[in-house]
């Protein structure tokens, strides 16, 4: 036992399990949303902590989870120039476009 | 038992997704439905509505060159700072502080309530118990992953618990003497989290304002099976009422002092009420709990132990006697009652259920090694 009784944040100390995000359907119809994250040495243990941590009041109908480490995120500091392509076209809205009077179903 | 959720008017219909809970109907505790918009519950729902809606209004400008001025706007506008941001560094800590602090709270609070779960008068109790100490492991959980964003793994913050390096609440340096110690806990120790919690909805710091939306939500079922228990000891044999009157009077003075020092040596307040991570004083807190527990505490039929608690129609709210800053001194000094016991108990869990993750680690270790070979395999075909 007592070769697992090191603090596991000290160096040396057993690696800390890998972190998970959590998405969540809350119900049929909707889509996953993230609700959180947790640390858990596999899937399928992944999978049942977040049973139990996020849907203990029937929160969901279906969870995914998955390895924090395998998320590619544009960072907020790259905002800008990320999210430019989309700036400047407006013309992906519907609201872009002015409907003449009396045109129905639009 | 109906009768006594018409009672406190802090009591507010809660949430549908949390109603829908089935272990909610199997109780019985359908709530009628009341209108005091004003309850707690409803100002969680105005803070996750305004969280939404400062979403929607979006971030004007970007960092650029000066991220100090950019974290600032952000700040003023009411919008969060997210884990990615640029942040001052002391934002950082002190979030960082404040945070692991609250999740030790947590973790370490299952303690007194967890002595009581084998020894409940009843089943239904008995669950109930279990659902609440299981809650406050999620609380402690959603905060820690609330912390990790910020840089600091959880393990870190565990060890710095160990190693009795970062603090958790006093109030859970406290013995828990009898059964009607589950009532007032519920009632008055998550009466005043709640109060300190709700304002904290509204942190400017995202992922904290969203831990604390939802551990507000399941608090007030925390609250209001502890004044159920309550009501009906206070309403049972005169050893049952005495026994909870006795548990009152041992908690009030020590669910008073939950919410710190005086604003006059509260010397981190300034600073956090500036970034938005605080939004108001340790006393403000107070007496906003007091005023909420007068009227609570007569329905209940129970005394609160201060006989110089009296309505100031000049200030609009009750006077009271304040809790011993010096008792509360030494109890975040490590010489309350429970201390050792609380550390000691904590680190024994750590200890012995480290095999358990030592063998999750082992079980995920090798199935990760079997599908390797089974991968290569599919390449040469
Ligand atoms: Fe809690
Ligand atoms: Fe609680």
């Amino acid at each position: 036992m007592s070769e697992y009784s090191e603090p596991t944040g000290q160096p040396g100390g057993a690696p800390p399990a890998p972190l998970w995000e959590v998405f969540v359907r809350a119900r049929r119809g909707l889509a996953h949303t993230h609700v959180g994250s947790l640390h858990a040495a596999d899937a399928e243990l992944a999978l049942r902590n977040a049973r139990d941590l996020y849907t203990r009041r029937q929160e969901g109908v279906s969870i995914w989870v998955l390895p924090a480490a395998a998320i590619t995120a544009s960072s907020p500091d790259e905002k800008d120039a990320f999210f430019d392509p989309a700036a400047d076209k407006v013309y992906r809205h519907p609201t872009f476009y002015e409907v003449p009077e009396g045109a129905a179903h639009l | 038992m109906r009768d006594l959720l018409l009672a406190g008017n802090l009591l507010h219909p809660l949430e549908i997704d949390v109603l829908s809970c089935n272990t909610w109907g199997m109780y019985g505790n359908d709530f009628p439905a009341d209108d005091t918009a004003g309850g707690l519950l409803g100002e969680v729902e105005a803070a996750e509505m305004a969280l939404r809606a400062a979403a929607e209004r979006g971030r004007h400008g970007s960092a650029g060159a000066d991220p100090a001025a950019y974290f600032a706007e952000v700040v003023a506008a009411d919008q969060k700072v997210e884990p990615r941001d640029w942040m001052p560094e002391a934002y950082r800590a002190t979030l960082i502080r404040q945070i692991a602090q609250h999740a030790h709270s947590e973790i370490i609070g299952m303690q007194p309530e967890g002595n009581w779960i084998t020894r409940a008068p009843s089943l239904k109790r008995k669950a109930i118990l279990l659902a609440k100490v299981q809650d406050e492991a999620g609380h402690g959980l959603y905060l820690y992953a609330a912390a990790e964003t910020l840089g600091v793994s959880r393990d870190e913050l565990v060890d710095l618990l160990l190693a009795g390096r970062q603090k958790y609440s006093s109030i859970f340096n406290y013995p828990t003497l009898s059964w009607a110690d589950m009532g007032t806990i519920g009632w008055l120790v998550d009466g005043a989290a709640i109060v300190n919690q709700v304002p904290l909805c509204r942190c400017s710091y995202g992922p904290y304002a969203r831990a604390m939306i939802r551990i507000c939500k399941e608090e007030s079922f925390h609250q209001r099976q502890g004044y159920e228990i309550l009501h009906t000891l206070a309403h049972g044999t005169p050893a049952q009422r005495e026994m909870a009157q006795d548990s009152v009077n041992r908690w009030w003075y020590p669910s008073l002092a939950m919410f710190g020092p005086p604003d006059t040596d509260s010397t981190h307040s300034a600073q956090s009420m500036a970034w938005k991570i605080k939004r108001f004083s340790n006393d403000e807190l107070r007496q906003r709990f007091v005023d909420m527990c007068v009227g609570q505490a007569e329905v209940l039929g129970l005394t609160l132990p201060d006989p110089a608690l009296r309505w100031n129609d000049e200030r609009g709210a009750y006077d009271f006697t304040q809790p011993d800053y010096a008792e509360l001194m030494r109890v975040i000094k490590g010489a309350g009652p429970c201390n050792r016991q609380r550390m000691e108990h904590r680190r024994r869990a750590h200890r012995e259920g480290a095999w358990v993750r030592a063998a999750a680690a082992a079980y995920a270790a090798k199935q990760a090694n079997k599908k390797e070979p089974a991968k290569q395999k599919e390449k040469v075909a």
